[in-house]
């Protein structure tokens, strides 16, 4: 992108009084694995055709600049020279035209997708190879997790669980973002991913367990149901506070960067988490530390009952890349196939050439944002019904799939139903396994046990002797 | 800021008088440093203050483990504070980097640093500037090994911030945060009180297996200055020292204030009253039991530390050792503290704990009594002269009585408050052998 940005603003520089600005850029710009966002974007760029936007390029030339100085292509003649300034990060040049950057564009970046709403594909897609094989996983775990999603929301709703929260509608954005990476990829999830694991071969029974708090639980009992967490699937334990995984993620790929692997991090979050200071400091630190980092975000519309247009002015979260230096894509997220092919594409050019990379998933909260909320409170009940109908990610894959000659009805009704027992089983299991024990309780707050806690660990034992009824019966002692 | 902290940096160290006998020392010897096997120590211990001492133990943590990696606003030319010169040059700029002026950026992506099973240190430049990043510390470094049942852990964090007052340094550049710190089960927070200190603690704090939070006092960055082992050593985390033995008082400290409690230690002792004096050194989680050691034998206790004294670290050790050490106790615990203002630029030296704040605590040589039925001054002489204690047993009309001794002038004064009124009664101490402790 450099070297065509530096090319177009040299172009520039020597045309501008010739010819009009926004036919150069569009000529420079093409081709590229993101060239054709990238044009459209600059075709739509909203100034008055009649005032070329000189001070529009000093921004981009400066951005540009603070990775690759380079001053050459301005000092062509004595004018440009007189008409830039030398500005610790690159030069920039003068302009005696007054213009404000507009506050958005005129167009709304595009959504990329592959397949239309009915699954079929779309002419001219590009499209990464898709092997039956995952091709059937990535519809295999998608309605997994749908089920997963009716059986636990039921089994809440029976008062089994203290609470739960479903990915529905969401279920492209998980499973086909999980089938792009490789399991050697750090995921630092926000709570709404339960696919990456399931992709990844977190067995029911696990997420049951974890939901049940019981002694299986990786995380002993100590977190709220959803609460995720796997090392050996690379699957950084889900933390309620909001973006706080983004910076961290950074560090991780800094990490994965000087050890040079073959891996990257990936973060998700939700429109809601990108307002907090942590999603731009992540994102600000992953471009200036050059760390091999996919940001996604599942852009669903709500933040519990906040929308999208209460929480942002900018058109979306794609924008706010390039505003830090950050390369960007919009894509359909409910289409499985684009999904796939854009996270692979991402994650390639995380690794390869070591910067980060933001994705903004276009998707829809089908559920309520969790067992606690009530939805139809706050949003249409015929939006929901579009969401969960038109445009619901699992029907078109399936669509996708059956055209293929890859899935039948037969295969349907056998998975979801083998799901729904085994389902059924694990959480008959995890209703059995004990608690963990109280002693749990007090490790893990450091490597070991400091004095206080010992002491604090004894007293309590006493306590419980002298009122065991106070405590719950199935935690053992 | 950075320009306007060097410059103000460089007029305070020059201009001694303000100091104030600020310059720290430590006085035991060196038996208590661990010494790292591999390493054999070095010949001669060479002088050096606090800031110099920090670069070293840097340079130590990065040379031992390639895993290390040393971050923060402007540490890659070599810190505001000078303490991380000649590391970049040293072990190149992917290990010691600058990075964008967001707190919470740097702690979150030293959390992620860390998980990966590497040493983040990560420097904020100021403590008062480490509240962006209590989220981070809270809510995610401290709680990543619990909530993950131990699967995951960032205990190779350490985050480095100068506090305390500096002479000159008003809201922003002063502040002692410790204390927000030490209400957070997962966390260490460990705090110097000399270069030697600062060393042996800051390797301890970096190659503990849990996340440490590492106050460095800057006012002893370049006034403290002492002898240092070049070699590579550690000193024990959550281990108080007795850095100076008494017998009629406990005084329990940290960082910077030591040296101010040491001063009033020696002032006391020329009037005769023996100061036992703690470095607590790790506030949490923190080694009861030499205080409460030390608080059996004195029968007194007085905390002073320069945070506001409403919630400070002081509350917790007070509650701690009357818990433990009731009866044992002569007068209330005592706490001379910064004052529950913002910290105050031209009014700091009314705000901080001095020395003579802290010599003339009515604690240090106080005896309080509680009774019911105290309002008769001869009963009150007539119990004082067998009473270290008197009745706990206040059932109604209990007052609260400070008979306030004042040695030097060999005189008795009775201070006795009720609901409506204080009453204060002068006698001439006959009987001031019979005080006993």
């Amino acid at each position: 992108m450099a070297i065509l940005l530096r090319r177009s603003t040299s172009v520039l520089q020597s045309l501008k009084h010739k010819l009009g600005f926004w036919s150069t850029l569009s000529l420079q710009s093409s081709g590229g694995v993101f060239g054709r966002s990238r044009d459209q974007h600059l075709v739509s760029f909203p100034y008055n055709s009649s005032s070329p936007n000189i001070l529009w390029i000093g921004r981009f030339a400066s951005t540009v600049a603070v990775n690759h100085l380079d001053p050459l292509p301005f000092s062509d003649s004595d004018d440009d020279q007189q008409q830039s300034l030398e500005f610790p990060g690159g030069k920039v040049t003068y302009t005696s035209e007054m213009t404000f950057i507009s506050e958005s564009q005129e167009k709304r970046v595009p959504c990329y997708r592959v397949l239309d709403d009915n699954g079929d594909l779309l002419l001219g897609s590009h499209l990464q190879q898709v092997s039956k094989e995952v091709a059937t996983k990535i519809y295999n775990d998608m309605v997994t997790l749908q089920v997963m999603d009716t059986i636990f929301y039921e089994a809440q709703r029976q008062g089994r669980l203290s609470f739960y929260l479903t990915s529905s509608g969401e279920e492209a954005v998980n499973i086909a973002s999980a089938a792009a990476l490789s399991p050697d990829d750090v995921i630092l999830p926000q709570y709404r991913e339960p696919g990456i694991l399931l992709w990844r071969g977190f067995t029911l029974q696990e997420f049951t367990d974890q939901l049940f708090g019981n002694k299986s639980d990786y995380g002993k009992g100590r977190q709220m149901p959803i609460h995720y967490g796997s090392k050996k699937l690379n699957y950084v334990t889900v933390s309620s506070p909001l973006a706080t995984q983004l910076p961290q993620a950074v560090g991780i790929a800094y990490s994965l960067k000087m050890d040079k692997k073959d891996a990257c991090a990936v973060t998700y979050t939700g429109d809601g988490a990108t307002s907090e200071g942590d999603f731009h400091a992540a994102l600000n630190f992953a471009a200036v530390l050059e760390a091999p980092v996919v940001f996604i975000c599942r852009n669903n519309g709500w933040a519990i009952s906040t929308n999208v247009s209460e929480q942002f002015r900018s058109d979306g979260i794609v924008v706010k890349g390039q505003a830090y230096g950050i390369r960007s894509i919009r894509v359909d997220g409910n289409d499985a196939l684009a999904v796939y092919n854009a996270i692979s594409t991402a994650r390639e050019m995380a690794i390869t050439e070591q910067r980060p990379v933001l994705v903004e998933a276009l998707t829809y909260r089908v559920g309520h944002h969790s067992t606690s909320d009530d939805s139809t409170k706050y949003r249409p009940l015929q939006e929901i019904e579009y969401w969960k109908t038109t445009r619901n990610p699992v029907n078109r894959f399936r669509n996708w799939i059956e055209k293929n000659g890859w899935w039948s009805d037969r295969e349907e009704a056998e998975l979801r139903s083998n799901i729904k027992k085994q389902l059924m089983h694990s959480i008959q299991v995890a209703e059995k396994t004990v608690k963990p024990p109280v002693a749990e309780m007090f490790s893990d707050v450091y490597d070991v046990l400091p004095s206080n806690l010992q002491e604090q660990e004894k007293q309590l034992r006493e306590t419980i002797i002298k009122y065991p009824k106070d405590y719950p019966s199935d935690v053992p002692l | 800021m950075a320009t306007a902290l060097r410059s103000f940096g460089r007029r305070r160290w020059v201009n001694g008088s303000v100091c104030r006998g600020r310059a720290f020392s430590t006085n035991t010897t060196c038996d208590k440093l661990i010494q790292q096997d591999n390493n054999p120590p070095a010949p001669t211990p060479k002088s050096l203050n606090l800031y110099s001492a920090i670069n070293q133990a840097l340079h130590i943590a990065l040379e031992t483990d390639p895993r290390a990696y040393v971050f923060g606003e402007d540490v890659g030319f070599g810190g505001v504070f000078r303490c991380t010169t000649g590391l970049a040059d040293r072990f190149g700029k992917s290990r010691v980097f600058n990075t964008p002026l967001c707190e919470q950026g740097i702690v979150g992506f030293a959390i992620g640093l860390a998980a990966m099973g590497n040493r983040a240190i990560a420097e904020i430049q100021f403590a008062d500037y480490i509240f962006p990043a209590f989220d981070q510390i809270v809510n995610e470094a401290a709680k990543f090994r619990y909530r993950s049942g131990n699967q995951f852990n960032c205990g190779g964090l350490t985050v480095r911030a100068p506090y305390g007052a500096v002479g000159h340094g008003g809201h922003y550049h002063s502040q002692s945060p410790e204390a927000f710190f030490c209400h957070v089960p997962g966390i260490k927070v460990v705090i110097p009180r000399s270069p030697r200190e600062a060393k042996g603690l800051l390797l301890s704090s970096i190659r503990d297996p849990n996340p440490v939070v590492f106050f460095e006092p800057k006012w002893l960055y370049r006034l403290s200055v002492e002898d240092v082992p070049e070699h590579d050593y550690m000193l024990p985390l959550s281990e108080a020292e007795v850095i100076r033995e008494g017998s009629d008082i406990t005084l329990v400290g940290w960082g910077a204030q030591l040296s101010i409690m040491e001063q009033a230690c020696i002032d006391a002792e020329k009037e005769g009253i023996s100061c036992e004096l703690i470095d607590l050194k790790t506030l949490i989680p923190w080694d009861k039991e030499t205080v409460e050691a030390s608080v059996r034998k004195t029968g007194r206790l007085l905390i002073s530390h320069e945070a506001p004294v409403t919630g400070g670290f002081g509350a917790e050790i007070s509650a701690s050792i009357v818990e433990r050490c009731f009866l044992r106790l002569e007068a209330p615990v005592a706490r001379v503290c910064g004052l529950d203002t913002p910290f105050p630029l031209v009014f700091e030296p009314f705000y901080m704990p001095t020395k003579n704040k802290v010599s003339s605590s009515p604690m240090l040589i106080t005896h309080f009594v509680l009774c019911a039925e105290m309002w008769n001054l001869e009963l009150i002489l007539a119990i004082y002269t067998t009473l270290v204690f008197a009745c706990l047993d206040a059932g109604t009309g209990c007052y609260k009585i400070n008979c306030k001794l004042l040695a030097a002038q060999k005189q008795l004064w009775f201070i006795v408050k009720s609901d409506q009124n204080v009453n204060l009664y002068h006698i001439q101490a006959s009987k001031e052998g019979e005080l006993g402790r």
